[in-house]
């Protein structure tokens, strides 16, 4: 009785493997099976991303492991072997799967049955999911999918994922899979590969191989430096490809060329599947509206307006619809902390309160805005298709930094906060790009140093005219934003020359038929990825402003300070009256404050700092600034304005702390802030990783320290240099 | 294999939107190629120019029923003989 409970109960749950191509709807489908209870991870030591998610079907548990987009199961990085190693239950972190879910696009049927050819050599109960199949009606393909599910020998289901249609048929053909696993897998290959493999086999185990996957033998075989050679972890590995080398030889010689036997053979296999169960009406497919658009959209002059076109939109609506909803932020911020200055007198819990804490998360959720409007843009342009168009306008440009076409929209939303820029990074497949994208996002210059531009050049920049006809101050906001985006170009290059070298990837990129995004499908990834930002990056940039927050508070006598602040809230109750005393009390204040930065650990950093930063023109006071500054750039403008003894609240536009800046001098009377102070403190500013988020966002898509460590250290070095030349040059050439 | 090796082209030699060609073979055994071959780009089949991205490159090529754009420098591992 207690044996077949516990064997009914073992049985109830199962691990499904999903795989497809990239853009066949598997995303979709993962989500509308699993819902909202998936987990996201990463696998250790490696980019790629673990998804697991869990839902019940009947009395069945099932597990569903969300597997990356790929075109084949040829592994040849370590990122595509996690694929391999999960089929056949080599990973430790997830359950060897019950049966695999292949996902194809009903319309591209050939192509994408070559990856479920391989899957078939698993021996794995195995599904086949023909998804998109309205837009693949639509188009004229006819399938017949009973005959098909014969001839390959698994179940078939048809499904329209982003419609939530047929979504039910998959779990029960899963179990229909598992308890009749049908045929085998078919031997695709001559005899002599066969032989081959056993032998290969033998001779892992005589090397002292313990006994390995006959599909990894094979794969050994047939993929020339591939990385299930690798997964050989006892056999001395040049005497194993030696071994492969030799065995390959063998089959050439009699006649089986490798790799592309592979491939030849594969293909011939499926048209013979597909012959007599697939068709597709030619004309519909030649003049479809897709191709009538993307005669204008990807057409040398009509393309390019169009792309600078949506570029100009996007950024526009960047930085000016998200006006408003910042503004809100900010209201909510001023509303809080009126609330906590209402509900208490001045004193350390309240500065924890509002200018810790409130100030802290205030600093990021300004962000949102801006970030969700990004992102909701992004998302529209690659459900509806835009984005490959995108990358293939951009690829020539891009390939001369040796990068691809698919790095053009991280590093262009960069321009407005890198954090949505490193996630966007995720549509490049190839791991070397992918990082090189990631650590030169950084460096195009986004909207959290525009306040840092605005309060230097409005200050210290005169408004005159360059040539007769150029703004003065405009080219200098220019050149700031120019700075980071040309610097970007030898750094790529340099970090793909040295960090990441290796092969250029191939481009293989389709071109998807365009489609009316979904709704459903753009607010998931808008709120996923939103979601993702404020929880990851919203713990750092709280932790460190709380630190940040501390070191400037601590240690210090605040009695005299907190005093000041309750006499003059007292007076403001009827400020006119007071206006006088109120102005003689807020001077003291200002003061004292100022004295008590000085004092404080944050202070005395800046003093044991000042040597370091004097090159650069700076006092000890805008060292602290950019220290002060390490959790976001828009901390140095309170943080100045704090030191310059004003108090907190100030902004950019606040005339008296320009009027400070101006007047600020070193101890002997010469005035601190000079045109080339204020130029390398911008481009300082420029070039700098004074960001928390970021470089939290970093670690978390590389799932390492090691990254954003090394971000931080790089953009640092050269912010230093780059600042040093602007001053000593600046300084040289004024004389 | 009956082919003149006047025929014989390099896929990124054909210049003109809606040319056609067959593949002969893909050269070398580099993930690259292996890739190409992946994606369909095997001996014998048909293979058809789209159209060209503003600054020349990458092009795109439809093959199996699907579009696929490729750089030239891919093209290039690509041998076809022209049908026309």
């Amino acid at each position: 009785m207690q044996e077949t409970v516990q064997a009914a109960t073992s049985a109830q749950t199962l691990t499904v493997a999903l795989i497809g191509n990239p853009n066949t709807g598997k995303s979709t489908l993962f989500n509308s099976l699993c819902g909202g209870k998936a987990r996201v991870g990463n696998f250790p030591g490696v980019t790629v991303e673990k998804k697991v998610g869990k839902y019940r079907f009947g009395d069945r548990n099932i597990t569903l492991i969300d597997l990356p987009g790929t075109y084949s199961l040829s592994p040849r990085s370590d990122d595509e072997m996690v694929s391999v190693d999960v089929l056949l239950g080599r990973k430790k972190e997830v359950t060897a799967p019950d049966a695999v879910v292949c996902i194809v696009d009903a319309s591209n049927l050939e192509r994408n049955l070559y990856l479920f050819s391989q899957i078939r050599d698993l021996n794995l109960p195995t599904v086949l999911v023909l998804n998109m199949w309205d837009v693949a009606n639509s188009r004229g393909v006819q399938i017949d999918v009973e005959q098909l599910s014969e001839r390959l020998g698994v179940p078939v289901v048809t499904t329209s994922a982003h419609r939530r249609e047929g979504i039910e048929g998959v779990t029960a053909a899963v179990l229909q899979a598992v308890e009749n696993p049908g045929t085998k897998a078919v031997r695709l290959f001559p005899a002599e590969f066969y032989d081959e493999a056993q032998k290969l086999d033998e001779w892992l185990v005589s090397n002292g191989e313990p006994a390995t996957h006959l599909f990894l033998r094979e794969r050994m075989l047939l993929d020339i430096r591939g990385a299930s050679e690798d997964a050989a972890s006892q056999a001395d590995q040049s005497k194993l490809k030696a071994y492969l080398e030799e065995a390959r030889g063998r089959l050439a010689a009699s006649g089986h060329r490798i790799p592309a036997i592979e491939t030849k053979l594969r293909y011939d296999w499926i048209r013979q599947q597909l012959d007599g169960v697939f068709t597709r009406s030619e004309t519909d497919h030649r003049l479809s509206a897709s191709d009538r658009i993307d005669k204008i959209l990807t057409h040398k002059v009509t393309g390019m307006i169009v792309f600078a076109l949506i570029m100009l939109l996007i950024f526009q609506a960047i930085y000016t619809w998200s006006g408003p909803f910042m503004e809100m932020v900010e209201g909510l911020q001023n509303g809080a902390n009126e609330i906590v200055g209402g509900m208490m007198g001045p004193g350390t819990l309240r500065s924890l309160l509002v200018d810790g804490i409130i100030a802290g998360v205030g600093s990021v959720i300004i962000f949102l805005p801006q970030i969700v409007m990004l992102f909701a843009f992004i998302s529209i342009l690659e459900d509806c298709g835009y984005m490959a168009r995108a990358a293939f306008l951009m690829d020539k440009l891009m390939t001369k930094v040796g990068l691809s076409g698919k790095s053009f929209l991280p590093l262009m939303s960069s321009f407005a906060c890198a954090i949505p820029g490193v996630m966007a990074t995720r549509v490049i497949e190839n791991r070397r790009d992918r990082m090189v994208t990631m650590l030169i996002a950084p460096l195009m210059s986004c909207s959290a140093r525009l306040p840092v531009y605005m309060l230097m050049i409005y200050t210290f920049i005169p408004a005159s005219l360059l040539f007769g006809f150029l703004s003065l101050r405009g080219t200098v906001l220019f050149s700031m934003y120019a700075i980071g985006a040309v610097l970007a170009i030898p750094i790529a290059w340099l970090f793909k020359k040295t960090l990441f070298k290796g092969e250029t990837p191939p481009f293989v990129m389709e071109l998807p038929p365009y489609k009316w995004p979904s709704p459903k499908i753009v607010f998931d990834r808008v709120y996923d990825r939103s979601k993702a930002f404020v929880v990851r990056a919203g713990t750092l940039i709280f932790a460190v402003t709380v630190v940040v927050w501390a070191l400037g508070y601590f240690p210090g006598d605040h009695t005299t300070q907190h005093q000041l602040a309750q006499q003059i809230e007292t007076l403001q109750a009827s400020p006119e009256e007071n206006a006088e005393e109120i102005d003689k009390l807020s001077a003291e204040y200002d003061d004292v404050s100022g004295a008590l930065i000085r004092e404080s650990y944050l202070g005395r950093m800046g003093k044991a700092i000042e040597p370091v930063v004097k090159p650069l023109g700076w006092d000890w006071r805008i060292g602290i600034g950019a220290v002060a500054s390490f959790p976001a750039r828009e901390v140095i403008i309170s943080t100045m304005g704090t030191i310059f003894s004003l108090g907190g609240e100030v902004d950019e536009e606040d005339p008296s702390l320009k009027d400070a800046l101006s007047n600020a001098t070193w101890p002997d009377g010469r005035p601190l802030f000079t045109v080339p102070v204020a130029l390398s403190i911008m481009v300082f500013f420029a070039l700098c990783a004074q960001c928390g988020a970021t470089l939290m966002v970093i670690r978390r898509e590389t799932n390492s320290w090691r990254w954003p460590i090394f971000t931080f250290v790089y953009m640092t070095g050269l912010a230093y240099i780059a600042a040093l030349l602007t001053y000593q040059i600046g300084t040289s050439l004024m004389g | 294999m009956e082919t003149q090796p006047d025929s014989l082209k390099r896929l990124d030699e054909l210049k003109s939107i809606g040319q056609q060609a067959r593949i002969v073979d893909v050269v070398g055994d580099d993930s690259i190629s292996v890739r190409l071959m992946e994606m369909g780009l095997t001996e014998g089949e048909e293979i058809t120019v789209l159209g060209f991205a503003p600054l020349g490159d990458p092009v795109e090529y439809s093959i199996r029923g699907y579009r696929i754009s490729l750089r030239k420098s891919e093209a290039n591992r690509v041998q076809v003989e022209s049908s026309e």
